[in-house]
């Protein structure tokens, strides 16, 4: 890649970086004051013990992690999280690949079905959620009436009332706002795949089958890494799904540690002990992303 | 470091890639998956379609066990009614959510657009550095320094305002514009802007004339994408913006739902009409979303 650089010659390093500052600046000031520090403060305040209304009233040790580990729910919402963000991820990334793969052909009205599934990616998540949570209600609920009128259900059932089916409606939403971005990034990946290739694949004799295994997952690898890990952060942080869905349901089990976080904030005002927990819950993401990375080593040339 | 596999990364072709190689097939085989297209898009559709028709019908008809599938009759004025409701100063939180979204897009632009211009054009000590502390702060996302960002916001006594909201909005959605603006300035031949020099034209005749028109798509994408994401924002508005009419529509719409009276049909009039404007916004991006979204997020 040629790139025009300063004709002044060989400048000095220190001269190189004051002559970038004023460029980069803006965005320095904000990624290091709106992004940087918050999490400096958060860990910070972690170690704090803050009154409901905000006053710091000194050091509190590790004793806001102590309390979020003696939670009585931690366990239950630890696993939540895994089974949210696992289950949401993988199945939103199994869909996606079929569904790039259809979009990828051509066909007539291709592009109004393009334009469809971009829908839910553009609309906001509260609000695409509420349609469900207003669908699945078992009195008025549109959802529960379409399910007892096709055969179903004998019944309406309250799958927004008991934790468990709550929690697996918000699984299915979650995947469904997701479905949108991850088939694009995959679409993408599919465009960057030569058409020749895949021409000389099938001189050779290979099958459908054969070529998709072989050519097409091997070439979509990048596209479906960027895509898994993209997914992974913003499952892990999703918030407005299971609160829109499962948030009227008393008590922790259909929470995650993100909504737990917020339930604490908002509800208990613990920000200490909120701050800790965030902590945590950002120790989780790396962990998981790591993880990931070191199992399905979407990395890995060969 | 991987390179993503998109083709956008250094060479941005305008053109999308669009692919008929085979010709138009025969037989019922088009027809049958423009069938499966169309089934595709109504799953994809339905739950707007549900907001839609349910935006149409009255308070008592919404709430009715059974529910109807259709209004019975149809109430447009909940179009105009929906403005002054005691839930929520509704139009105060659709200015709320403009100013918040314009304003932090207009930063975004302000800030982000020398910062991709300058790590294209030049390099200098810092700069890998400085674009994976771009990349990293993607990572971070709002609700996860939620706690950390109202705290800060209190003791600034900046909490509970537009300004903070600005700020936070800009922050977190500095990484994908800067990036994909990034890919755009570099897919441009320096050679372009050298021979402008040559002719005689300053540097910013230059940036004006010839650089500014080329990556116009890159920015016109990464203006439209940063003002749908602050457009939608939820979860810090949530916990940083308490007063009613600070706050903007995706958190005022949830004061219509009640544990026990929801005015559901106010609920999806809001939705359409927050939903409705960036959706036109995302389609005149969708071609670009395709190529060019992967090329800002690794590479």
């Amino acid at each position: 890649m040629a790139r025009a650089d300063i004709p002044a010659g060989r400048r000095s390093a220190r001269a190189e970086l004051i002559a970038a500052a004023p460029w980069l600046a803006g965005v320095l000031v904000l990624i290091v004051g709106v992004v940087l520090f918050p999490a400096g403060y958060m860990i910070f305040n972690a170690t704090r013990d803050i009154s409901p209304f905000g006053v710091d009233r000194g050091s509190a040790g590790l004793e806001n992690f102590a309390r979020v580990a003696a939670l009585d729910a931690l366990p239950r919402v630890l696993l939540n999280s895994a089974i949210w963000v696992v289950g949401v991820v993988a199945v939103t990334v199994g869909i996606s690949l079929g569904l790039a793969q259809f979009l990828n052909k051509a066909f007539p009205g291709r592009r109004w079905v393009r334009l469809a599934v971009i829908v839910p990616w553009a609309a906001s998540v509260v609000m695409t959620s509420t349609v469900f949570y207003y669908g699945f209600d078992p009195f008025y609920g549109i959802i529960n009436r379409a399910l007892v009128d096709i055969g179903l259900l004998d019944v309406p059932f309250g799958f927004t009332k008991q934790p468990v089916p709550a929690f697996a409606v918000a699984m299915g939403v979650a995947v469904f706002v997701s479905l949108p971005f991850t088939t694009y990034t995959l679409l993408a990946g599919l465009q960057t795949i030569p058409d020749d290739v895949l021409e000389a694949a099938r001189i050779d004799g290979a099958g459908r089958v054969a070529s998709y295994r072989l050519i097409v997952l091997p070439m979509l690898r990048p596209a479906i890494a960027v895509a898994t890990l993209i997914n992974i952060i913003n499952v892990f942080n999703s918030l407005p799904i299971l609160r829109m869905i499962a948030g009227s349901i008393p008590g922790y089990s259909a929470d995650t540690t993100t909504t737990l976080i917020f339930k604490l904030i908002q509800t208990e005002r613990q920000v200490d002990t909120a701050s800790a927990l965030s902590v945590v819950n950002f120790a989780l993401v790396v962990v998981i992303t790591l993880v990931y990375l070191r199992i399905a080593r979407p990395m890995r040339e060969d | 470091m991987t390179v993503t596999a998109s083709p956008a990364a250094d060479s941005v072709a305008p053109a999308a890639p669009t692919r008929r190689t085979a010709g138009p097939a025969r037989g019922a085989r088009p027809v049958l998956m423009a069938a499966a297209g169309a089934l595709v898009a109504l799953v994809f559709l339905a739950p707007y379609l549900v907001m839609i028709i349910g935006s149409f019908k009255p308070r008592a008809e919404i709430l009715r066990v059974p529910p109807t599938y259709l209004p019975e009759q149809w109430r447009p004025d909940n179009y105009v009614t929906l403005w002054s409701t005691p839930e929520t100063p509704l139009p105060l939180n659709l200015i709320s959510t403009l100013v918040i979204s314009i304003s932090a897009t207009l930063l975004v632009l302000v800030v982000a657009t020398p910062a991709a211009y300058y790590t294209a054009r030049h390099h200098f000590p810092g700069r890998t550095i400085f674009l994976l502390v771009v990349l990293a702060s993607q990572m971070l996302q709002p609700t996860v320094l939620a706690a950390g960002l109202f705290r800060e916001f209190v003791v600034l006594g900046l909490n509970d305002t537009w300004f903070a909201m600005i700020l936070v909005n800009a922050a977190f959605n500095l990484s994908f514009a800067v990036w994909i603006m990034h890919s755009f300035f570099a897919g441009i031949p320096s050679e372009l802007e050298e021979a402008a020099a040559l002719d005689g034209a300053t540097r910013l005749q230059t940036l004006r004339r010839i650089t500014l028109p080329l990556v116009w798509p890159g920015i016109v994408t990464a203006i439209i994408f940063t003002f749908v994401a602050c457009w939608n924002e939820f979860a810090a508005s949530l916990v940083i913006l308490s007063t009613d009419a600070n706050q903007p529509l995706s958190v005022a719409l949830t004061k219509f739902i009640g544990q026990y009276d929801s005015a559901w049909q106010y609920v999806f009039a809001i939705s359409v009409v927050a939903i409705v404007p960036v959706v036109v916004l995302f389609a005149l991006i969708e071609r670009r979303l395709v190529g060019g979204l992967t090329a800002g997020s690794v590479k």
